[in-house]
């Protein structure tokens, strides 16, 4: 039995190499993290094991530092094959040039509109009714991770939300535990928006970013999240700021810090240091507030290549069109990654606890909130980014004027 | 014989004839003119193309791709109304300001120091120099990790028993540029020594054993005898320094990336920012308009003084 296996796999291995459509195809991605590199690689795997060689081109920088690259390498005439990329009004101005492949004869093939869990995914892929990328995943920020060995050492209970989580703050202090472990750099620009959304509610969110509402900036609830977005800048010393998010995953996982705001790929992290929701940390999706969260998620983008490219190479980035959104690519790519499928109808048992809080969500009557970087232009981003970094580094930044120029902002958006 | 003569009475002839324009632009020195060819056709097309191309871009309201319509000035009002490009050009004078006068002086001193015949000149050198030959991100990335509190020279005076000792500057809003500054140094200041020890090194022996003739002290020399000979020298240097000033962005990206807040941003830091992240060419474009202007009247003066109409000595 086990030499009919043996033969049966080299039958195999022969044959995908005997493959005539062997084509190799560059993809370009920013997973360079433990977790994240885990979860790339179950792509890659699936992909060879198709007959085509998927060739690995991880850039350093995040999203911030990569996706300007790719955007260059697309514009400058050096497309590769397949590549993340963030979605939203940069990529649409490469769609407007034509320097991107129109999916919508594969997705209207099969049937994506039909499978995917919520059809809001699709149209932030979606420009004058055509589909331009394939979406794998969904990220939120919007959760609340918390150390349960850290309120454990300082003789605390785990708060349940945010309210009680701020009022433990003096408590842990105390105790010498970091109350908000925070990582040096962009991990800090997704912590505002997540205030907005849950500390202030959907509704403020959605008059500040879609309607670009000043008024609603000025409004008391909106001075809510900004002394939210203060009491976390004043409880992080800045001589205390780690690197990297996944330093901040061992900070919580050692009981060192009590809690902090991230995206959900931080349970990659979690995942590999070996720890289990509701034991070692516990995840409040809307920060126990809100339980409707925003949720923007990771999207390939197939660039046109040159004429002249050969037909393997074009057929290739057809086929990993189609193997990015089948349930077995899901499953696996989205066990390591820490996120949310793109599909339910898929066999999630193996999900953990905090995964299936947001599935729950997911499953709610009113979907996800639309991404602030879908509302916003990446320019007006920038500009909310700068002021919130600034009014984060000095602690002295009257709460007024943090509004004023906030509001300012949202006046000028487009 | 003859065959001499009808030469020189040809070119005798020739000379009564002055050389039209177009031969004197060019068939005369034409292998000159083609091996320069590739060297002009760059600059007018990449140095002054690109740079016209700017500044025109810089009047569009392009975002991603430059196809925006012309808006006039609005990007500049935006500009000079945007805390953040203010808090970049404060700092890049600030920075830079400290930046030229400390390299200036520390590699004159360090040049004069070198001068004095000492022993393993070339070894002490090449200590000066090396740090020049690395990277802006390189030597931010070191110096990072020695500033750092919980990982540098805090925490390992921490660790030897000084448990008082803090050098957090680079955490520190207000302290954040001397950071930037010390790195800045470690990394030009060699440089500017090894120009100027050429400088001093050219100054004629002559020149030295008159002033220990008359009883000058070696100090006075230096100072007022042997510096303003270098005045060609001090200038190629304050050239150099200067435009590596202004484009300052390497090492801030490695050391701080503008943090803490906004407090460490710099003009070139803005310009890639709004370009690339923020996706808004327009506005990045009249940024860097504005750092153009900036050089210019900066170098305007200088050179108007190095190649205006001379006076008479």
């Amino acid at each position: 039995m086990k030499k009919f296996a043996v033969a049966a796999t080299l039958a195999a291995a022969l044959m995908c190499s005997a493959a005539p459509q062997a084509a190799e195809l560059e993809v370009t991605h920013w997973w360079t993290s433990g977790g994240e590199s885990a979860a790339v690689a179950e792509f890659a795997r699936l992909f060879d094991a198709t007959g085509n060689k998927w060739v690995d081109s991880a850039l350093a920088g995040s999203g911030t530092g990569a996706n300007p690259v790719i955007i260059s390498r697309i514009l400058g005439g050096n497309p590769m094959g397949a590549t993340q990329m963030n979605t939203g009004r940069d990529a649409e101005e490469l769609i407007k040039a034509g320097l991107i492949t129109d999916l919508t004869p594969i997705a209207e093939e099969d049937g994506w509109a039909d499978f995917f869990a919520d059809p809001k995914l699709l149209d932030a892929c979606t420009f004058d009714g055509k589909i331009y990328c394939v979406p794998i995943n969904i990220h939120s920020w919007h959760w609340l991770w918390l150390s349960d060995k850290a309120y454990k050492d300082a003789g605390l209970e785990t708060p349940k939300d945010w309210n009680e989580y701020v009022a433990s703050f003096p408590a842990l202090r105390e105790k010498g535990i970091i109350p908000f472990g925070l990582a040096a750099g962009w991990p800090l620009n997704g912590i505002p928006g997540v205030l907005l959304a849950d500390v202030g509610g959907p509704e403020l969110y959605l008059k500040v970013n879609q309607d670009h509402d000043a008024e609603a900036v000025r409004s008391p609830e909106f001075r809510k999240v900004a002394e939210a977005w203060a009491a976390v800048r004043d409880v992080v010393d800045p001589a205390e700021v780690v690197p990297q998010f996944s330093d901040v995953a061992n900070q919580l996982i050692a009981g060192e810090a009590a809690g902090n705001i991230h995206g959900d790929w931080i349970q990659g992290e979690f995942a590999l240091a070996g720890a289990v929701p509701g034991t070692d940390y516990e995840c409040l999706p809307g920060l126990g507030l809100s339980n409707r969260i925003e949720g923007g998620g990771d999207a390939f983008y197939f660039p046109k290549l040159p004429e002249g490219t050969a037909q393997d190479v074009l057929d290739a980035q057809t086929a990993l069109a189609r193997l990015l959104v089948s349930p077995e690519a899901q499953v696996a790519f989205n066990l390591k990654k820490g996120s949310m499928p793109i599909r339910t109808d898929i066999d999630m048992s193996s999900a953990n606890d905090c995964m299936k809080k947001a599935i729950d969500i997911l499953k709610g009557p009113d979907g996800l909130l639309p991404g602030g970087e879908t509302l916003n232009s990446s320019d007006t981003q920038q500009q909310l980014d700068d002021l919130n970094q600034e009014f984060f580094a000095d602690k002295s930044y009257p709460i007024d004027d943090y509004i004023e120029a906030y509001a300012q902002i949202i006046e000028s958006a487009d | 014989m003859t065959e001499a003569q009808s030469l020189h009475g040809a070119t005798a002839l020739e000379r009564t004839r002055p050389p039209g324009l177009l031969y004197n632009l060019f068939v005369r020195n034409i292998s000159a003119k083609l091996a320069a060819s590739p060297m002009v056709a760059i600059v007018l097309v990449v140095f002054i193309g690109c740079t016209l191309w700017t500044i025109w871009f810089s009047f569009t309201d392009s975002r991603a791709l430059p196809n925006g319509a012309f808006v006039g000035f609005d990007q500049y009002e935006r500009l000079f109304a945007t805390r953040r490009w203010r808090i970049s050009a404060t700092n890049l004078l600030t920075y830079g300001i400290f930046s030229l006068v400390f390299t200036m002086v520390v590699g004159f001193v360090l040049a004069v120091l070198m001068d004095q015949r000492i022993r393993f000149e070339d070894g002490f050198r090449t200590i000066f120099l090396y740090p020049f030959a690395l990277s802006g991100i390189v030597t931010g990335l070191v110096w990072q990790w020695i500033m750092n509190p919980t990982l540098g020279l805090q925490s390992t005076m921490r660790g030897l028993g000084w448990t008082n000792f803090t050098f957090d500057w680079i955490t520190n809003t207000d302290m954040v540029l001397y950071a930037l500054l010390i790195a800045g140094l470690w990394h030009g200041t060699g440089f500017v020594m090894v120009l100027m020890l050429a400088g001093l090194r050219s100054v004629d022996g002559e020149i030295w054993k008159a002033a220990r003739v008359d009883g000058i002290p070696t100090w006075r020399t230096y100072l007022q005898i042997v510096l303003p000979m270098m005045r060609g020298v001090i200038v190629t240097t304050l050239v150099i320094v200067g435009s590596g000033i202004v484009r300052t962005y390497d090492l801030v990206v490695a050391l701080t990336n503008g943090g803490p807040g906004l407090s460490s941003e710099v003009p070139a830091k803005y310009v890639i920012n709004y370009m690339f992240s923020a996706g808004n060419l327009g506005q990045a474009l009249s940024a860097s308009t504005v750092m153009l202007l900036t050089v210019f009247v900066l170098l305007i003066p200088w050179v108007i003084v190095e190649f205006g109409p001379k006076k008479h000595t």
